[in-house]
């Protein structure tokens, strides 16, 4: 990370907890909009946030770690959610997490890319049942997918991302 | 049927106001099973094992369900105990219970209760992997593998201890009880009180066993190995071996560890004696001079590390004295070597101690010198009936003996240390001779005892009104602090233990869950202070000979081997947030504290105006800024560390100074 942006995100931290003003019945929110900026909850800012809420760092750790929506370690530019609930399932979404997987080389116990664009996850239901398999990457909705769709998606993005950096 | 009764099993049982219907059953005469269940603690809920059958409601929780006059209940139906059993016995299968090597064996309630129930076979399949145990700690060793879930240990930690160093972490089957981001226990806020192994129901947390060394200095024939015995362990070793809890077995202790080796043994008491007459001279003289006040009492080690940790601004109110086990081991290391003529190397101090927190004191690298520790080991009241088990001495029938002299005479003051209070009344026994300047008619405070967390009295002594605080349970010392930092209440002595109860509650004694336990050790000390020849600390014959005989009447020699100091202590081992920098691993390391009060004086601005700083100068690359909490000195904020030297109250212009002569001299 740069400097600048280190620096940014730290006074955005201090910015959040002020905010809620450092009331630690607002811990989780508070998390939330930590995980907003980082894209996970670092170690060394969750003891942050114990120290300023006057709680307990192992409390924080205690509620990142029971909510699946917190991730304690980085994850991607795009987080790829692939709904495995009832409907889903029948709808064969496993084709699509093994799509995605063999596209983006990740496995069960990998789910974030080397080059830190993707992490996949799997939901139990995002309520969108109708448009069974459904898949949502950051917060664009991907209905009746079959894993060559899926695996087109990724690569128009990939293409995507790579003029970005192109014209950088 | 009276309508304020409740029907237990067919037969009638009144309400007294019990708080739930679990108190009324055990009441009347059942002991429902249950893991969770504290009358410490908050109602939790969570082991399902005190289940009953409510007539019209069907099966309920005893212990968060609040009696009804006419209820009718039933604690043993088929279905309950099916059930009991079928929750045993996932326990059983869900992790590691080797009885037979496990150190809570005989004292565990999974091993008690799947005996109770009769269970012959686990009829699930285990769960295969086990978690790593974790010894980092001084005083206590946890094994995740044992932990059945129940979260004693998580609430006496948070609600009575005010702490909170180990949570629930994960959830479903992954749920643990783990130190914030599971990092070892030695590197966390626990102050090593021990409490959590106190209530923990299985060998999840245990006490760190120092036996095998002290087999080790015993059966060393060049070691000689002497032993000093804190007050509250007399009053509940007993317990062990069956004898009535506060029966003082003091004669008998003596008489196991001679037996078992030991070269000589001495009283801890002796030296609590030594702390009144230190502690006291030192509150005389900030009482007159009315600086530091209120002084705090520093003899119990869990107390001392939360202040470090804490409560920093208060440090310098802390008495200097070192705690008894502490002064003991100076003082034999200073008179017994000549007096025994053996070499300092040859000499093994062995304390044994009603706490796990003194461990962790022995091994504070003040209390070392040179490579020798004041104090080699401590074993708690469990470990030496352990030891004395392991030897087959029959402690119940064994003929007293008594201390030897001179470390083993004591007064009834340096007895009464064991109990919450028990400080406070010895310091008085002494102040209030030493400012009068005439004897006291008797020798009793009674004012100073009781059971409250937090009780105050006050004390007149010539002429002027002295109030004092005893505290015990760290929560109640936090409630205390806070009051006392609003200026809500002005103290002048205050006394803090750690454990409820004081040294009798210390989590190295036998495990208890009823307070009537406690409440019979500390009659006991009472008793045990009737019995002494003498009550006040500076009647002590051997006091004023060590005094005068040995060269501690000199102040240098006094200060040296009596007093210590106190520091500052982050709470965990976090480096900090870095914000700029750090590319290279000699870059010149610059912290600004963004603590609490650094925070409100500033720490924001300060941070940015360095870094803007450093970006002006190209110094980027060789630097690294972080920012950190806390230096634990919050009045003098913002506070910036730059290599090891530490620049209050924002001085920016300090700062930068110091920037650049580091980087210069690094040049």
């Amino acid at each position: 990370m740069k400097t600048l942006e280190m620096q940014k995100k730290f006074e955005k931290v201090m910015e959040i907890i002020e905010k809620n003003g450092a009331n630690p019945a607002r811990l989780i929110p508070i998390l939330q909009e930590i995980q907003d900026e980082y894209r996970y909850l670092p170690e060394e800012i969750m003891d942050f946030t114990a120290t300023c809420l006057k709680i307990p760092p192992a409390r924080v750790y205690g509620v990142a770690t029971f909510y699946s929506h917190f991730a304690l370690a980085p994850k991607g530019k795009y987080i790829i959610k692939v709904c495995d609930g009832t409907a889903c399932h029948v709808k064969r979404s496993e084709a699509l997490i093994d799509a995605i997987r063999k596209k983006l080389k990740l496995t069960q116990a990998k789910n974030t890319t080397d080059d830190m664009l993707f992490t996949l996850e799997t939901v139990s239901c995002l309520g969108a049942c109708g448009l069974a398999p459904v898949v949502v990457i950051n917060e664009d909705i991907y209905g009746q997918m079959t894993a060559d769709k899926i695996t087109e998606v990724l690569g128009n993005i990939i293409k995507k991302e790579g003029e970005n950096n192109a014209d950088n | 049927m009276d309508n304020t009764n409740v029907l237990i099993d067919g037969r009638d049982v009144r309400c007294e106001g019990e708080k739930n219907l679990l108190e009324i059953i055990r009441k009347s005469g059942i002991e429902l099973p249950t893991f969770c269940y504290h009358s410490e603690l908050s109602v939790y809920g969570a082991c399902r094992l005190c289940m009953v059958e409510v007539e019209g409601r069907g099966l309920q929780p005893a212990c968060s369900t609040i009696p009804e006059p006419g209820m009718k209940i039933k604690t043993n139906t088929e279905e309950i105990r099916n059930m009991r059993k079928i929750i045993v016995e996932l326990l059983l299968a869900n992790g590691n219970h080797d009885c037979v090597t496990c150190r809570k064996s005989e004292h565990c309630q999974l091993q008690t209760l799947s005996r109770r129930l009769g269970i012959k076979e686990v009829r699930f399949k285990k769960k295969a992997a086990e978690k790593p145990v974790d010894d980092s700690a001084y005083s206590i060793v946890r094994d995740p593998s044992k932990c059945v879930l129940c979260g004693d240990c998580v609430r006496m930690c948070a609600e009575v201890q005010g702490i909170g160093a180990i949570d629930f972490a994960f959830r479903g089957s992954k749920c643990e009880v783990v130190p914030s981001f599971g990092k070892d226990l030695n590197k966390v806020e626990c102050v090593n009180c021990g409490q959590c192994a106190r209530v923990c129901p299985t060998g999840a947390l245990v006490i760190k066993s120092e036996v095998e060394s002290v087999w080790k200095d015993i059966h060393n024939p060049e070691k000689t190995v002497i032993a000093q015995i804190a007050p509250a362990v007399r009053v509940a070793l007993g317990e062990e071996f069956g004898l009535k809890s506060g029966e003082a077995v003091t004669g008998r202790i003596v008489a196991a560890l001679k037996m078992m080796g030991f070269d000589k043994v001495y009283d801890t008491s002796f030296t609590a004696d030594l702390t009144v007459i230190e502690e006291g001279n030192e509150f005389i003289e900030r009482a007159g001079k009315g600086e530091k006040l209120p002084q705090f009492t520093s003899c119990c080690p869990g107390w001392v590390k939360f202040a470090e940790q804490y409560y920093p601004e208060y440090l310098p109110n802390l008495s200097s004295c070192k705690s008894p086990q502490q002064m003991f081991g100076s003082v034999a290391r200073d008179t017994l070597p000549k007096m025994l003529n053996i070499r300092q190397q040859d000499l093994s101090v062995v304390s044994i101690m009603p706490c796990t927190a003194k461990k962790f004191e022995a091994k504070r690298p003040e209390f070392i010198k040179g490579n020798i520790p004041d104090v080699d080991h401590v074993l708690t009241t469990r470990e030496l009936a352990r030891m004395i088990g392991e030897c087959g001495i029959d402690f119940k029938n064994l003929t007293p003996e008594s201390f030897d002299m001179p470390l083993g005479y004591k007064t009834g003051a340096g007895v009464i240390f064991g109990n919450s209070g028990g400080v406070t009344e010895a310091v008085l026994r002494y102040v209030a001779e030493k400012a009068t300047g005439t004897a006291l008619e008797g020798y009793e405070f009674k004012t100073a005892r009781g059971e409250d967390g937090i009780r105050e009295l006050s004390v007149e002594l010539n002429g002027r009104t002295y109030n004092l605080a005893i505290v015990h349970g760290l929560m109640n010392a936090r409630k205390m602090l806070e009051n006392v930092k609003k200026g809500g209440k002005k103290y002048d002595l205050v006394e803090v233990m750690a454990c409820p109860g004081g040294c009798i509650g210390g989590a190295g004694q036998p495990c208890y869950k009823e307070s009537d336990i406690r409440k019979d050790r500390t009659k006991g000390i009472y008793e045990n202070d009737k019995m002494q020849q003498l009550h006040k600390s500076q009647e002590n014959p051997y006091i004023k000979e060590l005094y005068e005989n040995h060269g501690f009447n000199d102040h240098k020699k006094a200060h040296e081997l009596l007093h210590t100091a106190y520091k500052n202590r982050k709470r965990t081992d976090s480096e900090g947030i870095l914000v700029c920098g750090g590319k290279t691993p000699d870059a010149l390391k610059i912290e600004v504290c963004f603590g609490t009060g650094c925070f409100i004086r500033g720490s924001q601005d300060m941070m940015k105006k360095i870094v803007a700083h450093l970006e002006a100068n190209g110094l980027k690359d060789k630097t690294e800024v972080r920012a950190t909490f806390c230096f634990e000195r919050c009045d003098r904020g913002p506070v910036v560390r730059v290599g090891k030297k530490v620049i209050e109250k924002g001085d920016l212009e300090a700062v930068i100074k110091e920037i650049e002569s580091k980087l210069k001299a690094a040049v």
